[in-house]
């Protein structure tokens, strides 16, 4: 059985086929990687998934329940959650306040109505000692270097306590010490989450997945193991030919 | 920096704003009166402006729509202060919700074109409905209607009393409000809606209610107003009276829960004492608005907070 | 007077009204269209316009249309240079963010309002027309002066018009207005060409109100309705589009003087700016505009 199912999944932009009827399964307790050259559909797909864009056909089901329809904040709701490629924090509030704001928004709405409270606090630090933030939670999110920034965005994604996490190029930017580091928090995450993994760096995803997806021109190309993906001739000459 | 601190510090306000009435001469404690509806609107102001980014054009309608709430049923029919006063809330927060409904559906510039254009039908209806509210005359609320609770509010202990005790209790919820769990999405609509819906939030219904509060305290400051000062016009209706409250806003600190009351102040009086040189006291709102935007756009708080107590709600 | 006359009378009040406010419109929209800022100081400009032709046509001596002439020279880069220098000393410093630099003009409203009282003073004042020549049809006589309003602002949006589309100048406005970086990228100097647009804007304000001035006498509070005229014109003719603009114009200005004659013109207004709200709600490309990007 599959966590997150998506059947015949399509959104066309004008006369491009940005998302062309793919079907995808993020099966419970797995990291799976989603790769494909520029263009492929990824960021349109995942889009679709977390509820950004609607959906112009298919559907979309998350432990057996339909979400297609549902508005973006809803899914995150039902425990679906998505971080920003681009990183997209609350710049003027602190990292505790960014965090904090996902604890109380996400699957298990901790907190009292005062904003504060020992199970909200004792989250937040949870969710920033995972990413190695702890003794940063009083700074402005504005004033983080880059790489933290990234963290936080991660961290914020856990705060939500999801069943399924679209991670979406988490490590562009990051120098290779953090990508290390990075690597080894996501596999820390299964079995309690499930990972879909958005990412350029080969490396990475070869790393970390248990299997992999590949888009092309918005179709599912191959999907398989790692080991599989990389010896796929087809997958091998739409890297190589595009 | 700790709740108690921060709780005791504002209530320090409130003592001592209360204590001025006692130390400013008979002319200036009424003015302070007015002082206090005035920052009470600003505070609603605040809550949409401030803290959640809504940079609203419309609020004199809620002020209006308040003052009409209260002043309207004491004129035709005799409601005391009481009664009127809760209309007034009623008033404001349900014109700023059936605004809401529309005008958040459209964001930045348009927001504030359609907030400015529902608040100018507001204008022109009480205008054309002018057998009833007097149009740009306004009425004069009747003795009958300016009592709460046997004391006459036209006089000036209870007057005074009524103005500090609804704007402490208004300053009071707008601090627990910021401090709460609510208050903190509010900021993040601020600063960034987008990741705010993908952390489970609904923009439009969290917009929606910071709206309608806003609009409770417009309206109970434009009741207040009409009951303490005895007067109700549609002027109070017009663009001025939206522009007005952004004023203290952002002279006293947007986004801070003490801004709108300093705001209010040092604007009255500078508008006061200026009119004591020249007639030109619109040529200082003026100035004052285009000096705040190029060179202090955070207010004289929002320059504390920045540089003296970083905690500062 | 029977029902025709009295239909054709209202059409015709109404095309003048029409005329200013293309005229006015026009300006908002431009400077809206190219700079993306929404002006609430342009109906002061607009009064500002029609002050200075009183100043203008009260110290030239000589016949009417003599005064005339040079206040529409006079007005329009008066008033045209107050804007630039606005643009230069504030909305530039601001970079032209959207809702700043309309708490921005808001002050400016302010500022030129109470400027106008102080040295204008609170009377309304009349201003000769050129010429004083009548139209006599079957039923009624019509000023000949009020067909020259009509006339004149046709030529000068038409001008407008070829300028925009025609001159090199023109293309680098509408240049900037496509993308401001790639034009910037290409060598145009943005702060000036935004600089130009707004006093451009204020200009085309101030030239309607040189028109209207003989017909309507200056006060300084007479900037209010044009300023909301021209919103409603310009949200429904679809922002920053000035064919949009002149059609919504010609719509609202026709209707207004047919409604006005037959009902309350303050209902009119009040269903005026609620349609306007909707239309920003519902159909923000305006009612006669397409969806652009």
């Amino acid at each position: 059985m599959s966590l997150l199912e998506a059947r015949g999944l399509t959104r066309h932009f004008g006369g491009l086929r940005a998302v062309d009827g793919v079907d995808f399964d993020l099966r419970p307790g797995e990291v799976q990687g989603l790769i494909g050259p520029n263009g492929a559909g990824k960021t349109t797909f995942v889009s679709l998934l977390s509820g950004r864009i609607p959906v112009q056909s298919g559907t979309i089901h998350l432990a057996g329940e339909d979400i297609t329809r549902l508005p973006a904040q809803a899914r995150v709701r039902k425990g679906l959650a998505y971080t920003f490629q681009i990183t997209s924090i609350f710049p003027g509030l602190t990292v505790f306040d960014n965090v904090a704001l996902a604890v109380q928004g996400g699957r298990a709405q901790i907190g009292s109505w005062r904003g504060g409270g020992a199970a909200l606090e004792a989250a937040v630090a949870a969710a920033l000692g995972q990413v190695g933030m702890a003794d940063l939670a009083g700074q402005g999110a504005g004033a983080l270097s880059y790489g933290h920034q990234r963290l936080l965005e991660v961290a914020m994604g856990l705060a939500l306590q999801p069943k399924v996490l679209i991670l979406d190029e988490p490590t562009q930017g990051l120098a290779a010490g953090e990508i290390a580091g990075f690597m080894a928090l996501v596999r820390g995450l299964v079995p309690a989450v499930s990972v879909l993994l958005i990412e350029h760096n080969m490396e990475v995803v070869m790393g970390v997945a248990d299997r992999i997806t590949v888009l092309n021109f918005g179709r599912v190309l191959a999907r398989g193991t790692p080991a599989q993906i990389s010896a796929d001739p087809a997958v091998q000459e739409a890297y190589l030919g595009a | 920096m700790s709740g108690a601190k921060v709780w005791a510090l504002h209530l320090a306000v409130l003592v001592a704003l209360f204590a001025a009435q006692y130390l400013l001469p008979p002319y200036h404690a009424t003015n302070l009166a007015r002082v206090l509806v005035l920052a009470l609107f600003a505070m609603g102001y605040n809550l949409a402006f401030g803290y959640t980014g809504l940079l609203s054009l419309g609020h004199a309608l809620f002020f209006a729509g308040g003052m009409f709430a209260a002043g309207l049923p004491a004129y035709h029919f005799g409601f005391s202060a009481g009664p009127a006063l809760i209309l007034s809330l009623l008033g404001g927060g349900v014109l700023a919700g059936a605004v809401g409904l529309f005008a958040l559906r459209t964001a930045g510039v348009s927001f504030m074109i359609v907030t400015l254009m529902f608040a100018q039908a507001g204008y022109l209806t009480l205008i054309y409905f002018n057998a009833w509210t007097g149009g740009d005359q306004g009425f004069a609320v009747p003795a009958s209607g300016r009592s709460l609770f046997g004391f006459a509010l036209s006089s000036d202990g209870p007057r005074f009393a009524v103005a500090w005790g609804l704007f402490a209790l208004g300053f009071l919820v707008c601090l627990a409000l910021v401090r709460s769990r609510f208050g903190r999405v509010m900021v993040a609509m601020r600063e960034n809606e987008e990741r705010s819906r993908l952390l489970g939030y609904n923009p439009f219904v969290v917009k929606l209610i910071v709206l309608v509060i806003s609009g409770l305290y417009a309206g109970l400051a434009g009741g207040a107003w009409a009951l303490l000062f005895g007067y109700a016009g549609a002027s109070f209706a017009t663009i001025q009276y939206s522009i007005l409250p952004m004023l203290y806003v952002l002279l006293g600190g947007a986004g801070t829960v003490a801004g709108p009351v300093l705001g209010a102040a040092l604007m009255f009086w500078l508008i006061e004492l200026a009119s004591g040189l020249t007639s030109a006291w619109l040529f200082l709102v003026g100035a004052a608005l285009v000096v705040l935007v190029l060179f202090a756009p955070k207010g004289i708080l929002g320059w504390v907070r920045e540089k003296v107590w970083r905690g500062l709600p | 007077m029977s029902f025709g006359p009295f239909l054709l009378l209202a059409l015709m009040e109404g095309l003048v009204t029409a005329a200013v406010l293309a005229l006015a419109a026009s300006g908002l929209s431009l400077v809206f269209g190219v700079m993306r800022v929404v002006n609430v100081a342009h109906g002061e400009f607009y009064m500002l316009g029609a002050v200075i032709a009183w100043f203008v046509t009260t110290l030239v001596p000589g016949p009417a249309w003599a005064g005339f002439l040079v206040a529409l020279a006079v007005a329009p880069v008066a008033v045209g240079a107050l804007a630039a220098a606005a643009d230069r000393l504030v909305l530039r410093r601001l970079d032209y963010d959207p809702e700043a630099t309309i708490v921005a003009t808001i002050g400016l409203l302010y500022m030129i309002q109470q400027a106008a009282l102080s040295f204008y003073g609170p009377d309304a004042r009349p201003v000769a027309a050129p010429f004083d020549w009548r139209l006599q049809l079957p039923w009624f006589g019509y000023s000949g002066y009020k067909l020259f309003v009509v006339l004149a602002a046709a030529v000068v949006l038409l001008a407008l018009w070829l300028f925009m589309t025609r001159s090199k100048v023109g293309l680098v406005m509408r240049a900037t207005q496509v993308d401001r970086d790639v034009a910037q990228a290409f060598g145009i100097d943005v702060d000036l060409v935004y600089m130009a647009v707004f006093g451009i804007g204020a200009a085309l304000a101030a030239v309607a109100a040189v028109l209207i001035v003989p017909i309507q006498q200056a006060h300084y509070l007479m900037g209010h309705d044009p300023l909301l005229l021209s919103f409603i014109v310009v949200i429904i003719g679809g922002l920053g589009s000035l064919r949009g603009t002149v059609v919504a114009a010609l719509v609202i200005g026709l209707s207004d003087g047919v409604i006005s004659m037959f009902f309350s013109p303050t209902l009119a207004k009040i269903l005026a700016t609620l349609l306007v709200a909707l239309v920003l709600v519902f159909r923000p490309q305006g009612l006669f505009g397409v969806r652009d990007r």
